[in-house]
């Protein structure tokens, strides 16, 4: 098995005395979709930010392609291939859909022509083609968080961060994404999710990590993370695990 | 020449031109935290308050500290109007449209007063205006211990406002957490339209005070509040204590400055203060992030 | 090149003018509304399409105007060298005065307060420094020879200012159809989410200062050669920060040619309203104001900005209706 592709070790930060990530430690490698679950306030969303550049870690490191990235800029470490999206979708209102992810294609193109053609084939792999004329703005929650995934695509990543990027969506939707995400895992772009909605998740992943209180408590293949009482115990309660009767189908 | 003398009655005069500021700059603050703009309609208001303050001697005969029982109350109307009619609904939210419309509101105002009235400087000459009172270690002017004293009572009043009546709870609570506000049943139109009265009406009672050792004209009140943004950004924007110590602070550094330096560079080194505030630390001494 | 065609069009026509018109009087409207147009143009670069307002470019007009006047009537400089020196002078303090306050990450409120008291604290220097003339400002040697810019006819003066709003216009359409461009405006409709696609929003930010400040500056320059004075209040006063602001905006923020039309029509009210009024000082800035509270208010997108989003929903409507009376024809 070759190194992983993104490897978090041990990091830290806090927010005037709450430590929102305690020691967290993740990995992540091409052509696998790794999951970050965990209970609200867990800490999903800091560590994303930490990874991406957003904010800086008090405490440990984040190597990325062999090099340790820690604490760089949110947009050097996305021309070395990280991008993100963001849990509340953040598009370019004033510009059509096409222009947003135009400008994720610049980064990769520096002409304009170029990177047009680019930003349309992206529209056309999530399923925008139709709407790349229209305003970012009228569009549809669902179609908001494609146009989000397109931005980050058009970047060409190779690591591709998705925070709660299912959240939101009618099921008929969900189905319609995710084979789009299963298709560029198979691309080979190492892809880490966040997500709430379980059953896609534990369809989807194949490694997950279970965040809890800033601290990964419990990381595996779902079915062992699914069957893993603390993991029952951090989103049910004390003692839920016990009443349960020990495994659960979650 | 740098006797103690001097140099305590510059300190003294400081405190009490302050005074003066940090009541400026609290309408500015108070106006900042709850609605989160910057009003640069401000000095423009304080302006027309000075113009309004001088024509109520000069026509009425109205005393300025009688006048702010008449103005305090004419200008929170004002800028009541003003938010409700024409800031709130010409911006509909948007922070970079609020700032365009207070720069507009803060043009018309500036230049319908140069319209009606003329650049020429307005003075009015209060009797007692000269009437200094033994401080011990050094003389002071009547006009300017009574500032100060009105200030300190206008200081508590807000203070008394906020803490015990429910309008005053109301304006801490949207200041906070807007949506939370909202959801409580608070008008958050009618308190934003209230703290933007407050703010202009402190502004009115400053240019009661002022217009005894100052002046009314059309630019009269951009000279102060640039001084009272300094001050605002100091001592942290939102903050009251801020405003209130941040003012005194800014009069004595004015005072000695000036004393020092002469006024011109005085007031560049004001706006120097400034620039490195903005740039080192934006969030002052007591307030929030920027 | 086809894009290119309108700006041709629109300077080709205002070039003729000079050939219809031989009034002073309009001729000097019109080159006042010019340099109005450029230092506008030089605010819409920073301001319409980065969406960073500034409140004091009258800190880049003034540098470049009084270093133009000062290199001139100090130290004997040729006119035109001056006034390329005071361009690069512009967009000096533009590096310096963006540098300073984007790399402090200054946004919004405080990005145009800290303008502003840049814009101050230059005024009040120059208004208290011997070499800018103090209190008295600059005055220009009467030459009337090309060499020196300066020139007996009007038209030559309103075909260079011409020629330099054609500059900024050209240079906004590049940038419009650039990258840098793209990203620009990407940095104003959300900052952070441009970061994440790999764009540095403080360079970004910075360059757009410099260019905006050179633009600015040769109107100053221009100023300068053409009125042959400057001072404190005239280079670094609040009315050349204000329609700077103003034009733009009424016009069209982010457009290529908002500036322009927002120029013409600004001055054009300003002289309506001066002629039917009187020339009582402070009626054409009160009018200002209340456009732009106005247009703020109805036409947040400016003259240009709104037209072309009628023109967009038009083209979207037209489309749409043609897709379903194709529907309805197969259907």
């Amino acid at each position: 098995m070759a190194d992983p592709l993104l490897s978090v070790e041990g990091v830290s930060r806090g927010f005037g005395g709450l430590m929102a990530v305690n020691g967290a430690s993740l990995s992540a490698s091409a052509r696998r979709i790794t999951a970050l679950i965990g209970p609200n306030g867990a800490g999903k969303t800091t560590l994303f930010s930490i990874i991406s550049g957003f904010l800086k870690p008090s405490a440990g490191r984040v190597i990325y392609d062999g090099a340790d990235v820690t604490g760089e800029p949110p947009y050097r470490l996305a021309r070395r291939g990280i991008a993100r999206t963001f849990q509340i979708v953040q598009p370019f209102a004033g510009l059509s859909v096409r222009d947003n992810i135009l400008v994720g294609a610049h980064l990769r193109h520096r002409r304009r022509a170029a990177a047009q053609t680019s930003a349309e084939a992206v529209g056309h792999e999530v399923g925008l083609d139709h709407l790349l004329h229209r305003p970012a703005s009228a569009l549809t929650v669902a179609g908001r968080k494609r146009l989000e995934l397109a931005r980050a695509l058009a970047t060409e990543p190779s690591l591709l961060l998705l925070d709660e990027v299912l959240a939101g969506l009618n099921p008929s939707e969900i189905n319609e994404i995710v084979p789009v995400i299963r298709s560029l895992s198979a691309r080979g772009i190492a892809i880490v999710m966040i997500e709430h909605v379980m059953q896609a998740v534990m369809s989807l992943a194949e490694q997950v990590f279970v965040l809890a209180e800033g601290r990964v408590i419990a990381q595996g293949s779902p079915a062992q993370v699914a069957g893993d009482q603390r993991v029952i115990e951090a989103y049910l309660g004390h003692g839920a695990a016990a009443k349960l009767g020990g495994a659960s189908a979650l | 020449m740098l006797s103690a003398p001097i140099l305590i009655s510059a300190i003294v005069n400081g405190l009490l031109t302050g005074s003066i500021y940090a009541l400026v700059a609290l309408g500015l603050t108070l106006i900042y935290g709850v609605l989160h703009i910057i009003n640069f309609a401000h000095g423009a208001l304080l302006s027309a308050a000075l113009f309004a303050a001088f024509f109520a001697y000069q026509k009425a005969g109205i005393d300025p500290y009688l006048a702010v029982l008449l103005l305090a109350p004419a200008f929170f109307g004002l800028g009541y109007a003003l938010q409700c009619l024409v800031i709130g609904p010409a911006s509909r939210g948007d922070e970079r449209a609020m700032l365009l419309v207070t720069l507009g509101l803060a043009v018309l105002i500036e230049n319908a007063l140069l319209y009606a009235f003329r650049a020429d400087t307005r003075t009015i000459d209060l009797p007692y205006a000269f009437k200094t009172v033994d401080l011990v270690f050094t003389f002071v002017a009547v006009p300017r211990l009574i500032s100060f004293a009105v200030v300190f009572v206008v200081a508590l009043a807000l203070w008394l406002l906020m803490t015990l009546t429910d309008t005053g709870k109301a304006i801490r609570a949207v200041a906070k957490e807007k949506l939370g506000a909202e959801l409580v049943g608070i008008d958050v139109t009618h308190i934003y339209a209230t703290t933007f009265g407050i703010g202009t009406a402190c502004v009115a009672i400053a240019a009661c005070l002022l217009i005894p050792t100052y002046y009314a004209n059309p630019s009269a009140g951009n000279a102060f509040v640039l001084i009272a943004f300094t001050i605002v950004v100091l001592g942290g924007m939102g903050s009251v204590p801020g405003a209130l110590i941040g003012g005194l602070a800014i009069g004595v550094v004015e005072s000695l400055g000036g004393f020092f330096f002469g006024e011109s560079l005085g007031q560049a080194g004001i706006f120097l203060i400034f620039i490195a505030v903005l740039l080192i630390r934006p969030r002052g001494l007591f307030g929030a992030t920027a | 090149m086809k894009a290119f065609l309108p700006i041709v069009i629109v300077v080709a026509a205002l070039a003729a003018v000079p050939l219809v018109v031989q009034s002073n009087v309009v001729l000097n409207f019109l080159i006042v509304a010019l340099m109005i147009a450029l230092a506008g143009q030089g605010w819409n670069i920073l301001g319409g399409y980065g969406g960073q307002y500034s409140f004091g470019h009258a800190a880049f007009f003034g540098t470049g105007a009084y270093a133009t006047a000062i290199l001139q009537v100090h130290y004997g400089v040729n006119a035109w060298l001056g006034f390329l020196a005071g361009i690069v002078a512009g967009a000096a303090a533009g590096a310096v005065i963006g540098g300073l306050a984007f790399r402090a990450g200054l946004r919004s409120s405080y990005f145009a307060l800290v303008t502003l008291a840049f814009a101050e604290v230059l005024r009040i220097f120059a208004s208290v420094a011997p070499i800018t003339g103090a209190g008295v400002g600059l005055l220009v040697k009467l030459d009337l020879h090309p060499q020196a810019f300066q020139f007996r006819s009007r038209a030559i003066f309103y075909l260079i200012i011409l020629a330099l709003v054609a500059v900024s216009l050209i240079i906004a359409q590049v940038m419009e159809r650039s990258r840098f461009g793209a990203w620009l405006v990407a940095v104003r409709e959300n900052e952070d989410a441009a970061m994440a696609l790999g764009v540095n929003a403080t360079a970004i930010k910075i360059v757009a200062m410099v260019i905006s400040a050179a633009i600015t500056a040769a109107a100053g320059c221009f100023y300068v050669q053409y009125f042959l004075f400057v001072d404190a209040p005239i280079g670094y006063g609040a009315w050349i920060s204000i329609e700077a602001l103003l034009t733009p905006i009424i016009g069209g923020a982010g457009t290529v040619f908002g500036a322009l039309v927002g120029a013409l029509v600004v001055k054009s009210i300003g002289e309506g309203a001066k002629f039917l009024t009187g020339d009582i000082p402070g009626l054409d800035l009160m009018t200002f104001g209340a456009v732009l509270v106005l247009v703020i208010a109805f036409a947040p997108r400016g003259l240009v900005g709104t037209l072309l989003d009628a023109r967009a929903s038009l083209a979207r409507r037209f489309a749409s209706s043609r897709k379903t009376a194709e529907g309805t024809a197969h259907g």
